[in-house]
Order: C-alpha cells, then sequence, then structure tokens
C-alpha cells in the first residue's frame, strides 16, 4: 500500500465549495528513461484518479507520463451532504488503491 | 579517410541525430485536435499559472483555473493539458461536474525541456478555450535518469 497524504476540512458548511489535496506516493516510473544496464525501464505510472462524494464521481484525471513522481491533484468540490468521499488511484500493473474520508456538512 | 575528415564527420552525424523521442509542436496541435473533436479553441477564459522559469524539470508545479459559473447549464466538462516537447503531449485530462464548485486544477508535472505548455477547457455548450504559456527550464526531467 502507498502512503497517501489526503488534505480536506472534516465539516463544511452546505454548499460551501471545499478544496481537496491529494497526494500518493508513488515512482512514476515513465518508460522513457534508461535504467543502470541501458535497457528502458518499462512504465509504471498511475493512469486515473477518481474521487466520488457519497457514490458518485466529482472529479476524475487521466495523468500521463508527463505528471511528477509521487502524484499531487488539488481540486475543488461543493458540500452537499453529510457523507462519504472516497478516491481511488489505479495503475500500471494492476495498482489500485483506494481512501476514504468522511465529512460532515451544517 | 584521414582523423580529421572522421571527426568533422561523428560531429555532422551528432547534429544530425534527431532528438530521442521528443514530442513536437505539431503532435502537441494533433492531441488537442483529438481532445476538442476538430474545434479550434479560442483564447481565453483559461488562466494557466506555472511559473516561466523552472530550475528543476523533474517537478513544475502549476494550477489551472478557467472562469465559470459552475451551474448545471452552464459548467466546464473537462481541463486538459498539453505538452510540445516531453515524449508525449499530454499531461493530464481532467473531468468535471456541476459539482466540482469551481474549475480548478493544481499538479505537478515534468517537463523535459523548454517549451510551451497549452491548457484547453472544454465547456458544456461544447464550446473550447485555451491559454498557452512558455516555461524555460534549466534542469531536464524525463530522459536523463
Amino acid at each position: 500500500m502507498a502512503r497517501v497524504l489526503l488534505n480536506l476540512p472534516r465539516s463544511a458548511a452546505r454548499g460551501a465549495v471545499i478544496e481537496i489535496r491529494t497526494l500518493i506516493m508513488h515512482p512514476m516510473e515513465s518508460g522513457f528513461r534508461p535504467g543502470t544496464n541501458g535497457t528502458i525501464l518499462p512504465r509504471d505510472i498511475i493512469t486515473r484518479f477518481t474521487c466520488d462524494y457519497d457514490g458518485e464521481v466529482v472529479f476524475q484525471a487521466e495523468l500521463s507520463s508527463a505528471i511528477a513522481a509521487n502524484p499531487f491533484i488539488s481540486f475543488t468540490t461543493v458540500a452537499t451532504e453529510s457523507g462519504t468521499l472516497s478516491f481511488t488511484w489505479e495503475g500500471d500493473d494492476d495498482f489500485r488503491q483506494t481512501e476514504t474520508r468522511a465529512i460532515t456538512v451544517t | 579517410m584521414n582523423r580529421r575528415e572522421f571527426a568533422a564527420g561523428a560531429l555532422l552525424a551528432l547534429a544530425l541525430r534527431p532528438a530521442a523521442g521528443l514530442a513536437t509542436p505539431e503532435d502537441q496541435a494533433a492531441a488537442i485536435r483529438a481532445f476538442t473533436g476538430g474545434v479550434v479553441p479560442r483564447e481565453g477564459r483559461v488562466e494557466l499559472d506555472i511559473p516561466p522559469l523552472v530550475e528543476n524539470g523533474n517537478v513544475v508545479p502549476l494550477k489551472v483555473t478557467v472562469a465559470s459559473p459552475m451551474t448545471t447549464a452552464d459548467h466546464v466538462t473537462a481541463i486538459a493539458l498539453f505538452n510540445e516537447k516531453n515524449p508525449q503531449p499530454q499531461v493530464v485530462t481532467a473531468r468535471f461536474g456541476p459539482r466540482a464548485g469551481r474549475a480548478e486544477l493544481a499538479t505537478h508535472m515534468r517537463l523535459a525541456t523548454s517549451q510551451f505548455i497549452t491548457a484547453v477547457a472544454a465547456m458544456s455548450d461544447g464550446s473550447f478555450w485555451s491559454t498557452r504559456q512558455e516555461v524555460i527550464v534549466t534542469l531536464a526531467a524525463c530522459i536523463e535518469s
């Protein structure tokens, strides 16, 4: 399991726009870099990031080799109801990791 | 062939060697056409915040903001970033809906060399808007280990 940093408020006023910052520890090997023996290292990147709010997709990003190692993604969403935000990273070699955070909307 | 001819030939071969697998501005234009479905995006509404001078191309912070009310009737559906001279023209494509609140995306990218970065936004009314910015890079990423 890769280490994940998630920065979002635990509670928010109804209708407020909240900023979510995410970072996952991942080498994002580009597939264009030669290794120590001169052959090109195979690509190993995160290709897709999805944020669900109570099961509905609110943000999605398709990443490429041009994204830096330990991909950082920041976006916003509207705090509509108290519920669960789930964050999923998918990538090469069947990489898949999901983290969830609860949010209280007042 | 004497030594001088050989040296001159070797230099010429080095100068004529194509840039190893890097994308070109034409690749960037083709990738943008593929994203917009052939529509030429108009200038404006998109703001790309990226440092003009970058010391380390391995981690370049950037932020894209699109002027949009983000309502169900009028919102940004996608923001895509394209580069000119990395191995691939695509950087990131983000999908938005009215629940995103603001059309904002921040991430860290890699830059293989100094080049223009283009941000394109797709709107729910089918229009496309774009902006581009030049970035100077002193230490390149992607190619070197």
